[in-house]
């Protein structure tokens, strides 16, 4: 008892570890030795170790370097203290907090917590903090099947469902009645097999393969409306429910687009760089096939185009604001969910404004304006426009407000990609296949007028 | 024991003391008495009988553990579960004995048997799940246990309990080190495992247990690299950050061409001209000995096969191959990553942070790589600021003579953020553009001083600091600058700025003689107002003011030295005390007086603004140590390029012997092995294992990743494209057929080859080695599909052995490949039939080591004149055998050997192959030597049958005819014989006929009559053999040859094949 005391008191606080671990820390090297997770309150509401136990002291170094980052965004993915290295991840306002002891690449353990992340989203359909601790013994289940001894071991989805069910209200009353687990009673062959992606004897009675392709344009526009950067992050998402060991090949009207994509394991690199036709046995379920970039300016399209001016008169409080959106090269498509948002400068106390469509809200504590538009009709085109009002002595902004604005685009790929046939080997039924086609904005930016002073 | 005693008792004591710390979690915030007496009913739960009872007292537990709460005084309950038959029992109770165990190590015994147990489980999954508990038990007195287990698992038939072996290493390693030897022997052996799913973790246990081991790797280094684009994700990135360091021990930097070309002209250029001279001598002779460079295959080997991998949804990976073509690749070809960097920009934010961090370095060191992809760092407001300024940085090494107009404009734009961080960083790298590019300096410097009139303070401060540096490069021009500035003094209070503002007016107070005494005298009246930083700087224009313009400034100086003196801060008092000795003139004052203003007014340097990422690549990029750009723990030292490559042969896998000849040959060896080696030599416990429901597909995948690397060296090769028919089962029986064919191979040293091998022949050898593999396993499968009726279910075992029936081997067809010849114009390739083989040392003489050999009948590559001897060692003792090696041998006059190299070692158990030339001068003398070992000296002898002393020759019927009658007389034998009942039929006759001896059936219009033709090795002489039936079994036998030993011989031979 006295001698744990004097531990506790003579070793700085990180390193208040047993004996046990104490002995051997100088050889223990391993890629992650614990996990704690944290909300936004900065409670630590999980911990998993898999290896000799540390503190949750250990977090007060990364509570500290939260504290000096003031805003969540930019603690520093990674954090050096006297005996760990801590490397984090924000998602979901949850921090994901990994204590490291030796070198190890630091985007390993990015991608791998990412991974965690993602399999949580999957598991519980979101992956939040009342999810993790509803579903915690689940947690715990996939947190011990991920990692063995800080390296990742089992990650692909499809091998982890095959170990451990995700739940469902259905099945948590069956369990809770009946008294069975959520655990795999059949051990899982996936891990053994040659396509360690895909969990064996799937079976549905529809047979689908859906398959979305959606696009995001990011985009930098000067105020003068020219284009200062612009490229187009595709990705294709697929939801294939396909019986047995189906054998995929997917070709593209126009692949020579895809110059610089990044594949799912199960794609056959060597097809593609052939005869660029995606063939693939894929996992089951949700997943991301492919994901690429066309980041050739002439090719990227700019579906709308926004016209803003915002004024301020000297020696007044007040000032002028005035936006229209419309459409631009869309396609003949129509162009909905339009929203945009503004984060006025700090000077900005309130806005009297009339939007000729849709609904606006200004917050006046972040200083943000949004402007739920909903759909661009070109007849009409969307207007916002009204007064500005300043505090009253506050000197002019001079900050240019840039403007952030989402739409979206069904049923267009705004770079071409079209895809041009699906076909199917290895299993004998017709199954029913889908593509959709999305395009949405992206970090899409329209730089601040210069604030006209008047 | 005692230090486990010891230990529960402390961790008795710092669990009650670690209790309340978890008392802020409300789930938890019970008394301590209710909190046992919970506990209670989970004992309770726990001995019921009731599976649900268990679980649910199980998961309670586990929720506990997970909130951090202590549950260890529930041990005895748990451990008592771990038999128990519900798999999520079970699993549970696994969570809670390892986090554990290692506090209550005495009761975590109990639970071994149930592993052990568990280990010899028929099911593999069971296994590898019992060894992978029993080696995160982190319990001391279990090591032999676990090294035991490791050590049988590592030889198990599923490759997935290998693996778990394989992850069991570092566990082990961590709990006792001394274990070190026995591991490596362990990791030594998964090193040699072919499945993709062992290699990844057996390179991680590498990693951590032995990575100094780097001989450990030579043998595996092909086959790493070949298997790595089917490894999964997370063993890619660890086996290619341990290939990058191999490579840096094992290949020449593939850029000393080019410093050596920039080191020579800068001598031409500095030089003198007597030296010149000699050293153009030294020059010439360093430039002859490393000029001609050439990279080694194994190098572009795995430039090649890490490629595609860039393509990976993995940012790990991505990045993995990205540091690796940093450090390893010819410059014109680092340029492919950028794309790839750029790409994981788009991905989470804290990918971006560390991706940014390399671009940053990799920037300053590789400018034109990033230049393209110039608009991808610009920063958008909604970027997290730490983003921001790293794509600050990046954007400011990537500005350059032609770019910079378009980089400033981007800068101006985000001086109007509202992000002020970010607006003193993007001023920072206004001033970094203006330092390193000449051209726009005025114009950087201009935008600044406008930024002096900005509202905001900050942005004005940090202008003012950014142009005092750039000011000291050229202050002569700007003393309007300096006068602005003098201004502001009265208005900016930002310590830094003002401080900077006071230094630059003290340094060229000469530019501006009638402000700076002012500025002087305002500063002496808010001195006592002002931060410890300004009062510093004051002091230091008083003393220059003084120095230079004493008159106007001797009193305010002596009142701003007073005020010093009397200073809170013993600096600004020790400045003061200082300076006055300095400047003032007393009697006590010494030399330095009269040296003050060359003191306090010498020429300053001007800074140099430098990116704080330079020189960071001397961390392996990538890493956590290149991040916090200091070394983490366990870093390992990206080693130097070595000046001269150590032996590249220490990676070729097969018979060193091979080598030396040229890929041809070599091929043709292969072809024909199999059939010797058939039926001998047991396959290691890996091999069969590997016949186990291993990643077989995977392998299959990975030989064809290699078929795309080769693409170019085999543009006809007929089996590379998967036929689109029906891909899933060509996959699954290609998956079969190798798995059945692989055993095979592993005996022959991975060396085979199929008919359309010869297509591949201009691949340089050390890399068909693994090309020719792929391809090979490709192709033929390709070419039995054909044979085999296909089933529509390729899902079942059994046909394995259908598989393995239908292609016993691989059936050279030696007339496919006709250009082969063509280097050896007449000798065609042998004609087959069984082959005998003979023994050298028998295993009792040899004491466990047996040799034999026999004819391979393929040209000698070294020397056409020679006979080719396949020589095979088996090691069948319980050691090593090293260095076996030939050594004096005794021959005839005119008779020549040539000699295998020599074989290092021969593990137990294993067997090794190696071809020597015999140049037996045409005679059927034995060519005798001494065959040594490490330990001992055999005598050895290689007697040839005449038979093998030629070489098959194609001639036709007339030309057979023409020669025929030049040999006769003398020259001609004939014999008459019976031929025996068993060899009557033509195939049988030719079987035995060439059996005997190395002939070619020559074609003959008569169907009574066989013809065969060959020519002697060594003098070339042609041998012709007739053999003619007769009525009944009755046949002549006629061979002409000038050899008439030979051809006597031969006779004798020849009849006792065919009467036999």
């Amino acid at each position: 008892m006295s001698q744990d005391c004097i531990i506790l008191l003579t070793r700085p606080p990180v390193c208040i570890t047993t004996d046990a671990a104490y002995r051997t820390e100088h050889q223990n090297k391993k890629m992650i030795h614990s996990l704690f997770l944290i909300n936004c309150s900065g409670d630590i509401f999980l911990e998993k170790h898999w290896k000799s136990v540390v503190s949750q002291s250990v977090c007060d170094y990364f509570f500290e370097a939260q504290e000096k980052a003031v805003d969540v965004e930019n603690v520093p993915p990674v954090i050096s203290t006297p005996h760990h290295y801590l490397i984090s991840i924000y998602r979901d306002k949850i921090f994901f907090v990994s204590v490291i002891q030796t070198e190890v690449p630091p985007l390993f353990v990015i991608e791998f917590l990412h991974r965690v992340a993602d399999t949580f989203q999957d598991y519980f359909g979101e992956c939040s903090e009342t999810a993790i601790k509803d579903n915690v013994v689940i947690v715990y289940e996939l947190l011990e099947e991920m990692l063995d001894n800080g390296f990742p071991l089992a990650t692909e989805s499809n091998i982890l469902k095959e170990l451990i069910k995700p739940p469902t209200i259905l099945r948590s009353v069956v369990n809770s009645i009946t008294g069975s687990s959520n655990v795999g009673d059949t051990l899982p062959t996936g891990q053994l097999s040659n396509i360690p992606w895909r969990r064996a004897g799937v079976k549905y009675t529809n047979n689908e393969a859906y398959f979305d392709v959606i696009e995001e344009i990011d985009a930098i526009i000067d105020k003068s409306g020219s284009t200062v950067f612009a490229e187009i992050q595709g990705v294709i998402d697929s939801c294939i429910k396909l019986s047995g060991m189906p054998d995929l090949s997917l070709s593209f009207m126009n692949p020579r687009l895809l110059d610089d994509v990044s594949f799912h394991p199960c794609i056959r690199f060597k097809r593609w760089e052939s005869e660029r036709v995606l063939s693939f046995i894929p996992p089951d379920g949700n997943f991301r096939l492919i994901s690429y970039r066309v980041s050739s300016q002439n090719l990227v399209a700019i579906p709308v185009y926004v016209k803003h001016m915002i004024s301020f008169k000297e020696n007044s409080s007040s000032g002028r604001f005035d936006v229209t959106i419309g459409p631009k090269q869309n396609m003949g498509k129509t162009v909905e969910g339009v929203v945009m948002t503004v984060h006025m400068p700090k000077a900005v106390l309130n806005m009297n404004l009339t939007a000729s469509q849709g609904s606006y809200t200004f917050d006046p504590v972040t200083k943000v304006l949004t402007w739920d538009v909903g759909k661009i009709t070109p007849q009409k085109l969307p207007n916002l426009k009204g007064i500005v009002n300043l505090q009253s002595g506050a000197p002019k902004p001079e900050e240019n407000p840039s403007l952030n604005i989402q739409f979206k685009i069904q049923q267009l790929a705004i770079s071409g990609l079209k895809v041009n046939r699906l076909d199917m080997y290895g299993e004998k039924y017709k199954p029913f296949k889908g593509v959709k086609y999305i395009t949405k904005a992206g970090k899409f930016q329209s730089l601040g007028s210069r604030i006209v002073l008047g | 024991m005692s230090t486990s005693q010891a230990y529960n008792e402390e961790k008795g004591g710092s669990s009650s003391l670690g209790e309340p710390e978890y008392g802020h979690d409300p789930a938890s915030g019970g008394i301590f008495s209710s909190d046992y007496k919970r506990h209670d009913d989970l004992k309770e739960m726990l001995d019921s009988n009731k599976d649900s009872l268990k679980l649910e007292a199980m998961k309670r537990i586990v929720a506990m553990i997970a909130r951090g709460k202590n549950a260890s005084d529930l041990f005895p309950a748990v451990v008592k579960n771990v038999a128990c038959k519900n798999i999520e029992v079970k699993k549970l109770v696994y969570v809670y004995l390892v986090r554990y165990a290692e506090e209550q190590q005495d009761l975590a015994l109990l639970s071994i048997s149930t592993f052990q147990r568990g280990l010899k489980d028929p099911n593999q999954l069971i296994r590898a799940s019992a060894l992978r508990v029993l080696s995160s038990i982190r319990v001391p007195i279990i090591v032999p246990i676990m090294m035991l287990a490791i050590k049988e698992a590592a030889s198990d038939m599923s490759p997935y309990v290998r693996k778990t072996a394989a992850h069991a290493i570092p566990k082990l390693y961590s709990l006792d080190s001394d274990q070190k030897d026995q591991l490596i022997e362990v990791i030594e052996k998964l090193l040699a495992d072919k499945t993709t799913l062992v290699a990844g973790s057996v390179v991680m246990a590498f990693e951590e247990v032995c990575p100094e081991r780097i001989d450990l790797i030579h043998k595996n280094y092909r086959k790493l690299c070949n298997l790595l684009i089917d490894v999964e994700e997370w063993g890619q990135v660890v086996i290619i950050n341990m290939l990058t360091r191999y490579a840096r021990t094992q290949f020449l930097s593939p850029n000393q061409n080019e410093s050596l070309l920039e080191e020579n002209a800068e001598k031409a250029f500095y030089g003198s001209d007597e030296e010149d001279a000699k050293d153009d001598k030294t020059e010439a002779a360093s430039l002859v000995k490393r000029k001609p460079y050439v990279m080694d295959p194994d190098h572009r080997l795995l430039l090649r096969n890490t490629k595609p991998l860039l393509q990976s949804r993995n940012a790990a990976v991505v990045m993995a191959v990205a540091q690796l073509y940093f450090h390893l690749a010819p410059k014109a070809e680092v340029g492919v990553i950028a794309k790839a960097l750029v790409r994981l920009l788009r991905s989470h934010s804290e990918v971006q942070y560390v991706v940014l961090q390399n671009v940053a370095t990799m920037s300053i060191k590789r400018r034109g790589m990033f230049e393209p992809y110039l608009k991808s760092f610009y920063i958008r407001s909604t970027d997290p600021t730490q983003i921001k300024i790293l794509k600050l940085e990046v954007l400011t090494n990537l500005a350059n003579e032609t770019n910079i107009s378009t980089i400033l404009r981007e800068f101006q734009t985000y001086i109007r953020s509202m992000d002020k961080d970010f607006v003193a960083a993007t001023i920072q790298a206004i001033g970094r553009c203006a330092t390193n590019i000449g051209k726009v300096r005025d114009t950087c410097l201009n935008g600044l001083v406008q930024l002096l009139s900005n509202r905001d303070e900050l942005v004005v401060a940090e202008s003012v600091v950014v142009i005092k540096k750039l000011l000291q490069m050229q202050p002569s021009q700007h003393s309007e600058i300096i006068k602005h500035m003098a201004k502001l003094t009265d208005n900016i209070q930002v310590p830094m700025a003002r401080a900077s503002i006071l230094w630059l007016i003290g340094e060229y107070c000469e530019h501006v003689p009638k402000i700076a005494p002012d500025v002087l005298r305002k500063m002496a009246k808010s001195f006592t107002n002002e931060e410890d930083i300004v009062k510093l700087q004051v002091i230091n224009l008083a003393a220059k003011l003084y120095l230079t313009n004493s008159k106007q400034s001797k009193l305010l100086t002596q009142y701003v030295l007073n005020l010093a003196k009397y200073d809170q801060n013993y600096d600004i008092r020790d400045r003061a005390r200082f300076i006055r000795q300095l400047i003032v003139p007393t009697e006590k004052s010494g030399a330095l007086n009269k040296y003050a203003k060359k003191l306090f007014l010498a020429q300053k340097p001007a800074p140099i603004l430098e990116s704080s990422f330079k020189d960071r690549d001397h961390f392996q990029l990538g890493s956590l140590s290149h991040l916090l750009n200091a070394k983490a723990v366990g870093y390992q030292e990206l080693p130097d390029w070595p000046d001269e490559a150590p032996d590249p042969s220490v990676r070729n896998v097969e018979v060193p012997e091979w080598t030396k000849c040229t890929s041809r040959e070599k091929r043709k060896e292969k072809v024909e092995k199999p059939f010797y080696s058939d039926s001998e030599g047991e396959s290691g416990p890996t091999e069969s294992a590997d016949s186990g429901e291993g990643s077989i597909c995977h392998d299959v995948r990975a030989w064809a990743s290699v078929a795309v690397g080769t693409d170019s060296l085999t543009p006809s090769l007929p089996g590379q494209h998967l036929t689109l028919g029906s891909p899933s089962e060509e996959e699954e029986e290609e998956g079969k057929k190798a798995k059945k064919k692989k055993p095979q191979r592993d005996r022959e040293g991975g060396s085979e080859s199929s008919s359309e091998e010869g297509s591949v022949s201009e691949s340089s050898s050390s890399e068909s080695d693994s090309g020719s593999d792929a391809e090979e396993s490709q192709s033929e499968t390709e070419t039995k599909r054909r044979k085999t009726v296909k089933s529509s279910d390729p899902n079942r075992d059994q046909r394995h052995g259908d598989f393995c029936f239908i292609c016993p081997g691989i059936l050279p067809l030696p007339s496919l490949y006709p250009h082969l010849i063509s280097s050896v114009p007449q000798v065609i390739s042998p004609v087959f039939s069984s082959v005998k083989t003979y023994e050298l040392l028998h295993r009792m003489t040899g004491e466990g080591l047996s040799v034999e050999y026999y004819f391979s009948r393929q040209p000698f590559a070294p020397d056409p004149h020679m006979v080719a001897v396949q020589i095979q060692f088996s090691n069948n003792t319980d050691s090593e055998v090293k260095n076996v090696r030939i050594s004096e041998p005794k021959l005839l006059s005119g008779m020549r050997v040539q000699e295998f190299k020599e074989i290092e070692s021969l593990a137990p158990g294993e067997t090794t192959s190696v071809v020597m030339g015999i140049d037996f001068c045409d005679s059927t003398q034995a060519a005798n030597f001494q065959l040594c070992t490490h330990t001992r000296q055999f005598y050895g002898a290689i007697q040839p049958p005449v038979g093998e002393l030629m070489a098959p020759v194609f001639m036709s019927e007339n030309e057979f005819k023409k020669e025929q009658g030049k040999l006769t007389g003398m020259s001609e034998i004939t014999e008459k014989l019976t031929l025996p009942e068993t060899c009557q039929s033509d195939h049988t006759i030719v079987q035995r006929v060439t059996s005997a001896a190395n002939v070619s059936r020559v074609p003959c219009g008569a169907d009574n009559e066989y013809r065969f033709a060959a020519k002697t090795v060594t003098s070339g002489s042609l041998v012709l053999i007739t053999l003619e039936k007769k009525e009944g079994a009755l046949a002549q036998l006629t061979v002409n040859s000038e050899k008439m030993v030979i051809g006597t011989m031969l006779v004798k031979d020849i009849i006792q094949a065919l009467t036999q």
